[in-house]
């Protein structure tokens, strides 16, 4: 039976396989379409038939020819000028508001993304949309479950305690009847003996100190645990004075980080987006909602939003995004959570020292490709079998964060 | 002291073993407080709190911190409404721009942080600073942020609006124009050509106008005696050199660059084909300089034997050269003829400098010059620089113009001459006499406040401007942040006044399209990139000025005489704090003056022996007088100046300048009058302490701190003077370096490193400003420095040596009159076998894996155990919370003076330790940018405050695991060498080398 589920998965695997070599340069084209899609067409136009900023672009290329489509994506302005009707009505339709041209994308470029918007589109709707959060469930699932495992097991031990407890006193009975000598005890009722017992225990000194240790211990311990815990804020959601979702903008409609949040590969400091960076496309889309409103109402009073924060970093320690995200090739998503499932933002992580620590200790240094760590992977593997971690190369020292 | 030839002193205090010096050597934080401070109320005075102030910290402590436990305060994160374009939060943005304050010139570029600027750099495409910033120039940042500036401009001492100002003002103008009334326009040195055509355009609406120009440091007697221009002088040629009281390395004109000039010719190295010739420097002076504590051989004059000295040395050249001699006194210098021999010996390649104002001195030197052929070598005069373009006959005539009321209206152009010149006190009785007065000074300082109107300009890094310090060599300055106070540049106002518009920005552009850029190659937006536009070369004329040496000699005789029994007075200048323009900058304040180690004062310098005379010990308070002007201050012994000589210093006494320059010190000026020189002291019975740090952080009694050698031992052997310390061990003697407990560091990355040249170090102190810059290091006050504890974290140890025989016990113990002064910066030595490391107890000092020794602030709970066992003395401890205290009213204690803070670096609070970190954060950004561009580092890319503050280049820094770096072929070269570290018996292995001193005089043999 093993042996026969075996080949059935080698023939399966084999058939995949064959699919996908065959579909192998469709699949590249359209995967390098969908970074360039999500990186400069998603803030504005969706793969689906709703309309963004610009034309939902699900079967654009039945529409138009793909010359017109190359035509236009490098210069709009010129297809418009041309008198090309349907560019002219297009322009019309959305208030004027001209595309940005994209002169520098090949035709090769244009046509992976017009592969990708197709294969967004011919993927069942349904399953598409419900494999990620399914495929990110799962190890939320597997967490849950490791914790759940842990109370069986300790609910398991605790049952086999107690029966190993009743065992021993009714071996403690049986041996005191049978010695025989506490002849007239067993002849008191079984709740006054207990009760006598209990005043006997009662009146022990070192249980009566065992029990002040224990509470004090355990009360010593509640306290240090409740003093951790202060300054940590994970959960923390603030209201904030805008009602943005993170879920609409980076979940539903996959704009990328950095569109926003312009440092993140640059800087310290990832960067709150400023109005204008809202106003690319708020200019022209949903323009009634009161909450945009209070984005035009900061503008036109020339007043900031005042924004809450919610990643709170003490001053004393420094944090650089670029190092994690540029260079060591993180994903926001290591740190802050899923942001693209969250109404409003919350701190995932604990951020405190122990955390970055711990991860310090377990990441592998992002080094394949960087001339700079060249010289100490190879110093490394000399004498290591283990990747280079952060911390073989003073990442739990001092001075990588506070100075 | 057996490791070395000589016997080095910090100060004299040290030499005689006062009491005070041994009382406080072994007690480095200064925290025993006397019985009597007990009575002061402040906390500053180190006199410790009461029980009460206790208590109620100790209650308020309590309650703060559980309510802080409750609830965390909600902090807002406030983006930008319109980003601009270039500016990314929390990345820098470097502008090309240029400083100048007067006369003063650099090339710089300015660092901001989110629209602020918050350090200054060299700019190192500019020819003629070459990259190179005074100690002024890296503080001017910290000007910007004067809240004591006015806030906008002012009409009768009552805020005013622009609008009203300019209606009220061209109408007054208007009135004098029309009967013909005569217009003033005072400034200091500009060295702006666009401003000059403001000047000119605005003298063209009002033809009565003329324009007058002096500086508090005037260098007229130089430009008068080479016919109306400043020659550009060049030590690099320069094999021997010789200054009368031209202080070039520290205040005479320009010292920075004059520093990096002569930094070339002191430059040798270790290997054989290392150079083995240095320039000789030889000072003939009043005061003990800082050029003078440079030079290899050193005399003093009194100021009234000035010109006879400049007279001696041009007859001990004539001699040599076969030139008539010229009649005069003869005065007895040491080293005079030997100087002489010296200047001819290296024809072509001599200079002789002279920092007298008096135009017949200057006249004596420049003929020197022309007799050892220094024109067209070391100075030239086809080149003409615009340093100093004072005219003090000018000036003066304008201020008896002033008392004759014929002036109808004036201006003072960012002038404060009421204040900075002699006749300061006459201008300021006359003024009321003006029918208008104005003052575009940013303050309502001493001139501007008894004017009828203030028009504030804009601190340079808000203005636009250009600058043209030599001819055919120009630079602009564009702003770095909009205005932060209601001002207008000046040169905007000089337009709105002349109704030629008020917009300078455009005036400026146009005026560069057309007379300067001219259409050529090189585009406005490339010249303001770069900061700096240089479209000529360099000319060069032999030309030396036509001088009747006769005449200026019998000038000279009538004026000077060869002895004299007087005590006399000599004005100078201090490399610090400068002219004073700049007096409410905490940091120059704070500055320690190279030689004395003085600040937040000045004080009337005495050698000992006139002390001695006087029966005047230092602290002493004295009234010294002159010419009628007398002011109380303490004397300071300063070994190495003139006897029977008083010096004060120029730039304190301010009156009206801000709250840290107000009161400190007093005004010296009155005394550069002319004829003011002999000079009355009488004791007033009363002393005041000093703030002098020279004999703090002392390293304890381990002394081979310093090495030195004389050029002529140094070329037969490199390891001359060199120490190396052996211990005997069982196995017989063995190098001190070689025993250890540890096992030592493996680098496995980066090895960071610096190696400081002795023998290039001026002493000029611009990396202390720059470090407290960078570092955000607070400024503490004069009380506090009394008390011991400055927190820079860079000094610089200046160490006088004597120059008795090692085996003279006796005359070892007599401070020298004339000692000779070495300049030793003492940072964090970064040590491999590091004491501090091993004796905290909360891990909060530990060592990195590229060879730094971290300080974690927040884990330091205040020990002090790692400052007792430093044995260079270079950590420093909050004694107080230095940033929101009213204590320490300086500009950690308003909102606008901490838009200067870093904000890569933390702002220490009380009951830390710190200390230098070798610039820790410009090294994790250099690294960021290498690994973000997928590469290793380039040498020079990461570079520490203090290494690229260096004028000389005395300080390199660098990575010592990278081959191809600087700092490693530099002890490539000189590890059998020069190099060594300081106290290397204790063999602590630092980071930090230093190369010895070879001072260029002739060896014992020679002698």
């Amino acid at each position: 039976m093993f042996c026969k589920k075996s080949t059935l998965v080698t023939f399966l695997f084999s058939i995949v396989l064959f699919l996908a070599t065959a579909n192998a340069t469709i699949a590249q084209d359209a995967a390098e379409g969908e970074s360039l899609f999500k990186n400069n067409c998603a803030a504005c136009h969706n793969t689906s038939d709703e309309v963004l900023v610009g034309p939902g672009l699900k079967g654009i290329t039945e529409r138009r020819p793909i010359e017109w489509i190359v035509n236009w994506v490098h210069n709009p302005q010129a297809v418009i000028a041309s008198g090309d009707k349907y560019a002219n009505e297009l322009y019309n339709k959305f208030n004027k508001a001209a595309m940005t041209p994209y002169p520098n994308f090949s035709e090769g470029q244009i046509k992976g993304i017009m592969a990708y918007i197709e294969a967004a589109n011919a993927a069942p709707a349904a399953p598409a949309a419900g494999a990620a959060p399914a495929a990110s469930a799962a190890p939320a699932e597997g967490a849950k479950s490791s914790g759940g495992m842990m109370e069986v097991l300790l609910v398991g031990l605790l049952v086999i305690m107690v029966l190993v407890l009743i065992a021993l006193l009714s071996i403690v009975n049986t041996l005191s009847k049978l010695s025989g000598t506490d002849a007239a005890s067993s002849e008191v009722p079984l709740l006054q003996r207990f009760s006598e017992n209990a005043k006997k225990l009662a009146a022990n000194s070192a249980v009566k100190t065992g029990i002040i240790v224990l509470v004090l211990l355990l009360g010593g311990k509640a306290t240090i645990d409740a003093a951790y815990g202060i300054g940590i804020h994970q959960g923390y959601a603030p209201e904030q004075p805008i009602k943005f979702s993170h879920k609409l903008h980076a979940g539903q409609y996959q704009i990328n980080c950095n569109y926003c949040h312009t440092g993140v590969y640059e800087g310290k400091g990832a960067n709150v987006p400023s109005a204008n960076i809202c106003m690319n496309c708020h200019n022209a889309i949903k323009r009634e909602s009161p909450e945009i409103q209070k984005i035009y109402r900061a503008l036109e009073n020339d007043e900031p939003i005042q924004w809450v924060r919610v990643h709170n970093l003490p001053d004393l320690a420094y944090f650089n995004h670029a190092q994690h995200t540029n260079v060591g090739g993180l994903e926001c998503k290591s740190c802050h959570g899923e942001i693209e499932k969250m109404e409003v933002v919350e701190q995932r992580s604990s951020l405190t020292m122990g955390w970055c620590i711990d991860c310090h200790r377990q990441t592998d240094v992002n080094a394949k490709g960087n001339a700079y760590y060249d010289k100490l992977v190879e110093i490394h593997n000399k004498d290591s079998k283990t990747p280079l971690k952060v911390q073989n190369i003073g990442g739990l020292e001092c001075s990588k964060c506070h100075y | 002291m057996e490791n070395s030839n000589k016997r080095y002193w910090k100060g004299i205090e040290e030499l005689t073993n006062e009491p005070s010096f041994v009382k406080n050597i072994h007690n480095e934080f200064g925290n025993m407080p006397s019985e009597t401070d007990a009575k002061g109320d402040s906390l500053v005075d180190g006199s410790g709190t009461h029980r009460r102030d206790f208590l109620k910290m100790l209650g308020f402590g309590v309650a703060a911190v559980s309510l802080a436990a409750c609830e965390s305060p909600v902090k807002k994160t406030i983006p930008y409404l319109n980003k601009p374009e270039d500016v990314e939060p929390t990345i820098a943005n470097w502008y090309a721009s240029t400083y100048t304050d007067g006369g003063d010139y650099a090339s710089i570029l300015v660092k901001t942080r989110e629209g602020r600027p918050i350090k200054i750099e060299g700019n190192k495409l500019s020819s003629v600073s070459k990259g190179t910033l005074s100690g002024r120039a890296h503080a001017s940042v910290l000007s910007l942020y004067d809240n004591e500036k006015l806030k906008g401009p002012q009409s009768a001492g009552k805020a005013t609006d622009w609008a009203s100002l300019d209606t009220a003002f061209t109408a007054k103008l208007a009135e004098v124009a029309a009967k013909g009334g005569q217009i003033r326009i005072v400034s200091n040195t500009l060295l702006s050509p666009s401003t000059k055509k403001v000047i000119a355009d605005f003298a063209a609406k009002y033809p009565t106008t003329q324009h007058i120009t002096y500086d508090a440091n005037s260098a007229y007697g130089l430009t008068a005696a080479h016919g109306g221009i400043l020659p550009a002088i060049d030590f690099s040629q320069a094999k021997t050199i010789v200054s009368l009281g031209a202080d070039f390395l520290g205040t005479w004109i320009a010292p920075t660059e004059f520093a990096a000039q002569w930094a070339i010719t002191r430059r040798v190295g270790s290997d054989k084909e290392g150079k083995k010739t240095m320039s000789r420097h030889y000072q003939f002076e009043t005061i003990l300089s800082n050029t003078g504590a440079n030079a290899d051989y050193r005399a003093t004059y009194k100021p009234s034997q000035e010109g006879l000295v400049a007279i001696s040395l041009y007859n001990a050249v004539a001699k040599l050269t076969g030139a008539a001699a010229v009649a005069g006194a003869s005065v007895k210098v040491d080293h005079l003829d030997k100087a002489a021999k010296d200047l001819v010996a290296s024809k072509g390649a001599s200079i002789v400098v002279s920092g007298s104002t008096d135009p017949e001195v200057q006249k004596m030197v420049a003929a020197t010059n022309a007799l050892v052929g220094a024109y067209g070598t070391t100075i030239n005069t086809g080149q003409a620089v615009h340093y100093r373009q004072g005219n003090d006959a000018a000036m003066a005539s304008f201020i008896q113009e002033v008392a004759a009321g014929s002036i109808a209206a004036v201006i003072f152009y960012n002038a404060n001459p009421v204040y900075n010149h002699p006749q300061g006190a006459a201008l300021a009785a006359a003024l009321p006499k003006v029918g208008l007065s104005l003052a575009t000074n940013d303050r309502a300082d001493e001139t501007a406040s008894l004017c009828q109107f203030i028009a504030p300009d804009s601190h340079y890094l808000e203005s636009w401007n250009d600058a043209e310090p030599k001819a055919g060599f120009y630079s602009l300055t564009q702003p770095t942040i909009s205005t932060i106070f209601k001002t207008r540049q000046a040169q905007s106002s000089f337009l709105t006044w002349a109704g030629a518009g008020n917009d300078f920005a455009a005036y400026l552009e146009s005026n560069w399209e057309k007379n300067i850029l001219k259409g050529g190659k090189v585009a406005w937006n490339n010249a303001l990139h770069d900061g700096v536009f240089e479209p000529n070369a360099v000319s060069v004329s032999a030309a030396s000025p036509s001088i009747d040496v006769n005449a200026s000699a019998g000038a000279i005789a009538k004026t000077y005489a060869a002895s004299s029994t007087e005590l006399e007075i000599t004005v100078y200048e201090k490399v610090g704090l400068g002219t004073g323009s700049q007096a409410n900058n905490p940091w120059l304040q704070e500055f320690p003056e190279p030689v004395s180690k003085a600040c937040w004062d000045n004080y009337a310098t005495i050698s000992q022996p006139t002390a001695t005379k006087l029966n005047l010990k230092q602290g002493d308070v004295v009234e010294v007088g002159a010419k009628g002007y007398k002011v109380s201050l303490p004397v300071l012994v300063q070994p190495g100046q003139a006897q029977d000589t008083i010096a004060i210093a120029i730039g304190y006494g301010r009156s009206k300048a801000g709250k840290s320059a107000d009161g400190v010190g007093v005004n010296a000026y009155p005394f550069l009058v002319a004829g003011a020189l002999t000079a009355t002291i009488s004791p007033t019975g009363e002393s005041k302490d000093i703030a002098q740090t020279q004999t703090h952080h002392t390293v304890m009694a381990r002394q081979a701190v310093v090495q030195e050698t004389v050029l002529g031992d140094f070329a037969k052997d490199p390891l001359s003077g060199r120490y190396n310390p052996t211990i005997l061990t069982s196995e017989g003697k063995k190098n001190a370096t070689d025993i250890s407990l540890w096992n030592g560091h493996k680098y496995n990355n980066h090895a960071w490193g610096m190696v400081i040249d002795l023998n290039t170090c001026t002493g000029c102190s611009a990396c202390v400003i720059s470090c407290s810059a960078e570092n955000n290091v607070p400024v503490v006050g004069r009380q506090e420095v009394i008390n011991r504890r400055e927190m820079h974290w860079m000094r610089i140890d200046r160490y006088y040596s004597s120059d008795a025989e090692v085996e003279d016990l006796k005359g070892l113990e007599i401070a020298s009159d004339n000692p000779e002064v070495v300049f030793q910066p003492m940072l964090c030595q970064h040590c491999n076998n590091a004491p501090c490391e091993t004796v905290c107890p909360v891990l909060a000092t530990t060592h990195s894996t590229e060879g730094l020794n971290q300080m974690t602030y927040n884990r330091c709970i205040g020990t002090r155990y790692c400052a007792n066992n430093c044995p260079y003395k270079v950590r420093r401890f909050n004694w107080f919370r230095y940033f929101q205290t009213d204590d320490f009213d300086f500009h950690f204690n308003n909102d606008l003076g901490r838009m200067v803070i870093n904000p890569d670096v933390t702002v220490r609070s009380r009951g830390v330790m710190e200390k230098c970190s070798m610039c820790v954060q410009r090294i994790q950004e250099g690294k960021l940018t290498a690994k973000k561009e997928k590469r290793r580092p380039v040498d020079g890319e990461i570079q520490v405050a203090c290494a690229q503050s260096c004028p000389t280049n005395a300080i390199t820094f660098g990575d010592m695991n990278n081959p191809e770096s600087e700092i490693s072929k530099l002890l490539e070269v000189e590890k059998e060498g020069r190099a060594y570290h300081v106290i290397e018996e204790i063999n602590v292995k630092p980071n930090i080398s230093y190369l010895m001193k070879v001072r260029n005089k002739d060896t014992k043999k020679e002698a």
